[in-house]
C-alpha cells in the first residue's frame, strides 16, 4: 500500500504544475508580463532616427522616468496609438521611441505625418534592441524608472482609456 | 473552378480523419479489454484511413497555397503571389494552424508506420498501442477543428493579395526545421503508447521495451537533427550569430530531448536486465508529456518568447485540457497499474547498471533544471512572489557542471560490465585515458588561443575523456575477438567484425557529444565580434583577416529589393575570397532583413552581416569569427546517426521470431490472418 502511494507522486506533481499553467493562462494575454520586469533596461548602442552619426546608449534612460515605445512605420496599430502618445507627452511624460525594423526614410515620414511625441527616437533596423527586450510585435511600451530599471510593460496598443487608467498612474508611482 | 473547392475538400477530409481517429481510439481498446479479435483488428484499417485522409487534407491546404487562393484566411495571412513556389509549399507550416495540421499528419504517419512494421506484435498489444495513439490524434484533430481551422474562408471580401510569409521564415531552414522537430516530438508518442499499452495489458515484462526501442531511437534521432537545424537556422538567419538563447521555445525542444536521452538508456537496461521497469515506464510518460508541454508553451502564449505564435486564449485552454487529460490519465494509470514487486535482479554499486542509473538521474535533473528555469516566471507569478525570469546565467551555471558530471560517468559506462565491475580493473583500464585527457586539455588552449581559459580546458577535457575511454573500449573489445583459434594477425579484424551495429551506434553517439562539447567550448570562449563602419573602398582588420569593401550594388529578388556589399577577405599567405552580405527589404510586409554572408570552415566560420546605411555613405558591418562553430551541429548529426545505426542492428530484424515466443504469454482465442513466413520488419 505504501509503495502504491509512492507511485502517486508523479501525478500529484503534475497536478500542481497544471494549476500554475492554468493560472498563467487565465491572465489576460495582452497584459502579460515581460520576462524583463524589474530588470535593467538592456544595454544598447544605437543611432538616432534623425541623426545617423549620433550614438546613444543606456545612459539616455537614467535620471528620469521614461516611457520607451517600440514602433515602426510598417505597423498600422502604431498609427492609431500616436494620439495617445502625443497626449502623454502633453502630460509631461518623457517618451523615447524605438523605430523597430524600419527604414530611416519611412520612419521619418511617419513622424512627419502623425506627429512626434518622442524626445528622441532610437533607430533599430535589425531589431537587436527589440530582441533583447523580447518584443514580438509593435507597438509595445516599457516604462523605465530613473535608475534605468523596467517597471511596467504594455503589450500592444495603448488605448485612450489606458492613458488615464494605467500609464499615468504607473508613471506617477515610479516618479516618487 | 476546381481551385474553389480545395479548402472544403480539405476540411471535409479533416472531419473524416477525426471520425476515424475516434474509432481507432475506442474500438481496439475495447476489443483488447474484452478479447474480441475483430474489434482489435479494427485498429489498422482506421490508422490507414486516418493517414490517407490527413494526407488529402494536407494536400488541399498545400494546393490552396500553390494556387494563391487568398479567400482562405490562413493563406492570405501567410503567403503572397510573389513568394517563390518552394516557400509557398513550406509556408503551409509557417504559422499556427498549418503547423498543427502537420503535427497531426506526422502523428498519424507514425501510427501508420507502427501498424505496418509491427504486425508481429501480439494482437492485443498492437491494438492497445494504436488505440492510445488514436486518443492523442482525436484530441489534436478536435483541437484543429474547434479552434484552429486552417481552411477558414475570408468571404465575401477576398483580399487581392496575401500579407506574405514572415521574411525570417523565407529560408531553407524553415523548409526542414519544423518537420524534423515534429517528427521527433510526435515520435515519442510511439514509446508512450507502448508504455501505456503495457500498463493497460498488465504486461510489464521487458518485451514492450524491446519493441519500443527502435521507435524511440528514431524519434530521438529526428529530434536531435531538428534541434540542430533550429540552432543552425538561428545562427545564420536571425543575424546575430548566436546559436542557443535559452529561449522558452528552444527549451521546449530541449526538454523532451533530455528526457528522451534518459529514456533511450533506461530502455536498454530494462530490456537487457529487466530492472528499472517502473522507472522506464515513467520516463516514457515523462518524455511525451514534455513534448506536449512544449506544444502548450509555444502555442498558448503563457511565456514571452522570440518565436511565440500568435496567441488566442481559447487555444491555450484547449491544449492545457488536452495536456491535463493525457498526462493526468497516464500518470493515474501508472499509479494504479505499475507493478508493486521490486525487481529481483540486483547490481553492485559499481556496474554498468549503477552507472546508467546515475546517467538517468543526471539527465532527469538536467531536464528538471531546464523545466524550472523555463516556467520560473509562471511559478513565481502564481505564488505572488514577483515578476522575474531567469536568463542564460542561470542555465549556464547549472547546465555546465551537470554536463561535466554526466560526461565523467559517460566515460566509465561503456567499459563497465553489467551487474558488477571491480573498481580496480576499471581504474586500470582508464588510467591512461584520464592522464592523457588531463594533460592534453591543459596544454591545448595555449597552442590555439595563446591564453589559458578554464572553459576551453574543461570542454576539451570532457571531450577527450569521452573519446579516449571509447578508444580504449574498442581496443579492448577487439583484442579479445577470437584469440584462441585465429592466428595473431587476424584477431583484431575478427574482433571488429564481432562488434554489433548497436555498439557502433553507441560509440558514434557518444563521440558526437564530445564533438559538440568541443564546439560549445571553443565558440563560447574564442568568439571574436566587431562592429565596424565601412565605405566602399575602405577596409578593416579583424582577427588576422583583412576585410575590404570593394563594391556595393542594388539587386532585385523575387519579392524583395536588396543592397548587396562585396567584401574581399584576405589573410597573409592565403588566397583571398569574397563575401556578399545583403540587406533586404521585403516589399509586401515592408520588413527589412539582414542576409548574412558566411564563410564556413571546419575550424571556424567568418560571419559578416550588413547593418544599415549611415548618412555619409558608410555602412555599418558586424564581423564575427566563430571558431569550431560547425562542430556543434556536426556532433548533433553524429549523435543522430548513432541512434539510427543502433536501429538498423540485425537483432531488431530478428525480432519477429523471438516475440512470437513471447506471445504465448496470453492465449489468443483465434487468428484472423495466418502468419506469413515472409513477414519481415524493418
Amino acid at each position: 500500500m505504501k509503495r502504491r502511494l509512492l507511485l502517486l507522486i508523479p501525478l500529484l506533481l503534475f497536478a500542481v504544475l497544471v494549476v500554475f499553467l492554468y493560472r498563467g493562462l487565465a491572465k489576460d494575454p495582452a497584459a502579460r508580463d515581460s520576462a524583463l520586469l524589474a530588470r535593467d533596461f538592456p544595454a544598447f548602442s544605437l543611432t538616432t532616427l534623425g541623426d545617423p552619426s549620433r550614438m546613444l546608449d543606456r545612459s539616455l534612460l537614467e535620471g528620469q522616468v521614461t516611457l520607451v515605445n517600440v514602433w515602426g512605420e510598417w505597423c498600422p496599430t502604431c498609427k492609431q496609438e500616436m494620439p495617445q502618445l502625443l497626449a502623454l507627452a502633453d502630460h509631461g511624460v518623457r517618451l523615447v521611441g524605438v523605430d523597430y525594423k524600419d527604414t530611416r526614410e519611412n520612419g521619418r515620414r511617419f513622424l512627419d505625418e502623425f506627429g512626434n511625441p518622442f524626445e528622441v527616437s532610437l533607430f533599430d533596423p535589425d531589431g537587436t534592441l527589440g530582441f533583447d527586450l523580447g518584443v514580438y510585435g509593435a507597438p509595445e511600451s516599457f516604462l523605465v524608472d530613473a535608475d534605468g530599471v523596467i517597471r511596467y510593460h504594455h503589450t500592444g496598443y495603448i488605448t485612450p482609456q489606458d492613458v488615464d487608467d494605467v500609464i499615468l498612474p504607473e508613471v506617477k508611482k515610479w516618479q516618487q | 473552378m476546381l481551385i474553389r473547392i480545395f479548402p472544403e475538400l480539405g476540411h471535409f477530409a479533416l472531419i473524416l480523419a477525426f471520425a476515424m481517429a475516434v474509432l481507432q481510439a475506442v474500438v481496439p481498446l475495447w476489443g483488447a479489454a474484452t478479447r474480441r479479435p475483430l474489434w482489435m483488428a479494427f485498429a489498422q484499417p482506421m490508422a490507414w484511413g486516418q493517414f490517407t485522409f490527413l494526407i488529402l487534407s494536407y494536400l488541399s491546404l498545400t494546393a490552396s497555397f500553390a494556387l494563391d487562393d487568398f479567400s482562405v484566411a490562413y493563406v492570405a495571412n501567410n503567403s503572397n503571389s510573389l513568394l517563390p513556389w518552394y516557400y509557398k509549399l513550406s509556408a503551409v507550416w509557417g504559422s499556427h494552424e498549418g503547423s498543427v495540421l502537420l503535427w497531426v499528419l506526422i502523428l498519424s504517419g507514425w501510427s501508420f508506420a507502427v501498424s505496418v512494421f509491427s504486425r508481429h506484435l501480439p494482437r492485443d498489444m498492437l491494438a492497445r498501442v494504436l488505440g492510445v495513439m488514436g486518443w492523442i490524434s482525436s484530441g489534436f484533430l478536435l483541437f484543429i477543428l474547434l479552434t484552429s481551422n486552417p481552411f477558414e474562408r475570408l468571404l465575401p471580401d477576398v483580399p487581392a493579395d496575401g500579407a506574405d510569409l514572415n521574411p525570417l521564415l523565407q529560408d531553407f531552414g524553415l523548409i526542414v526545421h519544423p518537420p524534423m522537430l515534429y517528427m521527433g516530438y510526435v515520435g515519442f508518442s510511439v514509446v508512450f503508447a507502448f508504455a501505456m499499452a503495457a500498463l493497460l495489458g498488465g504486461r510489464l515484462d521487458s518485451a514492450w521495451t524491446r519493441w519500443a526501442r527502435p521507435w524511440t531511437n528514431v524519434a530521438w534521432a529526428f529530434l536531435t537533427v531538428g534541434i540542430a537545424l533550429g540552432s543552425w537556422w538561428a545562427y545564420y538567419e536571425l543575424g546575430w550569430g548566436g546559436w542557443w538563447f535559452w529561449d522558452p521555445v528552444e527549451n521546449a525542444s530541449l526538454l523532451p530531448w533530455l528526457a528522451g536521452t534518459a529514456l533511450i538508456h533506461s530502455l536498454a537496461v530494462t530490456e537487457k536486465r529487466g530492472t528499472f521497469k517502473n522507472w522506464t515506464v515513467l520516463l516514457a510518460i515523462f518524455t511525451f508529456s514534455l513534448s506536449l508541454l512544449g506544444t502548450f508553451l509555444v502555442r498558448s502564449g503563457v511565456l514571452t518568447s522570440v518565436h511565440a505564435f500568435a496567441n488566442d486564449p481559447s487555444r491555450g485552454t484547449f491544449i492545457l485540457v488536452l495536456l491535463g487529460v493525457t498526462v493526468g490519465l497516464s500518470l493515474a494509470i501508472f499509479a494504479l497499474r505499475a507493478p508493486k514487486v521490486q525487481s529481483l535482479a540486483g547490481f553492485g554499486w559499481l556496474s554498468r547498471d549503477s552507472l546508467l542509473l546515475i546517467n538517468n538521474i543526471l539527465l532527469v535533473v538536467m531536464t528538471v533544471t531546464v523545466l524550472l528555469g523555463t516556467i520560473y516566471p509562471l511559478l513565481l507569478d502564481g505564488l505572488g512572489l514577483g515578476k522575474i525570469s531567469v536568463g542564460p546565467p542561470y542555465f549556464n551555471a547549472l547546465f555546465v557542471p551537470l554536463t561535466a558530471l554526466l560526461c565523467l560517468f559517460m566515460g566509465l559506462g561503456p567499459l563497465a560490465r553489467w551487474k558488477r565491475m571491480p573498481g580496480r580493473e576499471l581504474a586500470r583500464r582508464l588510467a591512461v585515458s584520464a592522464i592523457v585527457a588531463v594533460v592534453t586539455a591543459a596544454v591545448l588552449p595555449l597552442f590555439y588561443g595563446g591564453s589559458f581559459s578554464l572553459g576551453v580546458t574543461l570542454g576539451w577535457l570532457l571531450a577527450l575523456w569521452l573519446v579516449l575511454s571509447l578508444v580504449r573500449d574498442v581496443f579492448d573489445k577487439t583484442r579479445h575477438g577470437r584469440s584462441d583459434k585465429a592466428r595473431k594477425g587476424r584477431t583484431r579484424l575478427a574482433g571488429f567484425r564481432k562488434l554489433t551495429l548497436a555498439y557502433w551506434g553507441m560509440v558514434l553517439g557518444h563521440l558526437g557529444l564530445a564533438v559538440t562539447i568541443v564546439g560549445v567550448a571553443m565558440v563560447s570562449h574564442y568568439n571574436v565580434e566587431r562592429n565596424v563602419r565601412l565605405a566602399p573602398g575602405g577596409s578593416v582588420d579583424v582577427g588576422g583577416y583583412q576585410f575590404a569593401m570593394t563594391g556595393l550594388r542594388e539587386r532585385r529578388g523575387p519579392n524583395y529589393t536588396a543592397d548587396t556589399a562585396t567584401i574581399e577577405v584576405t589573410r597573409p599567405g592565403r588566397s583571398s575570397f569574397t563575401m556578399q552580405p545583403e540587406k533586404r527589404f521585403y516589399v509586401a510586409s515592408g520588413m527589412p532583413l539582414s542576409d548574412v554572408a558566411l564563410r564556413p570552415g571546419l575550424f571556424g566560420d567568418l560571419y559578416v552581416a550588413l547593418g544599415e546605411k549611415l548618412d555619409n555613405g558608410d555602412w555599418s558591418l558586424r564581423i564575427q569569427l566563430k571558431p569550431f562553430v560547425r562542430w556543434l551541429w556536426l556532433g548533433a548529426l553524429m549523435m543522430a546517426a548513432g541512434g539510427i545505426l543502433a536501429v538498423i542492428d540485425r537483432r531488431y530484424r530478428r525480432a519477429p521470431r523471438r516475440s512470437a515466443a513471447l506471445q504465448t504469454h496470453e492465449p489468443m482465442p483465434s487468428r484472423l490472418v495466418p502468419p506469413s513466413p515472409t513477414e519481415v520488419t524493418s
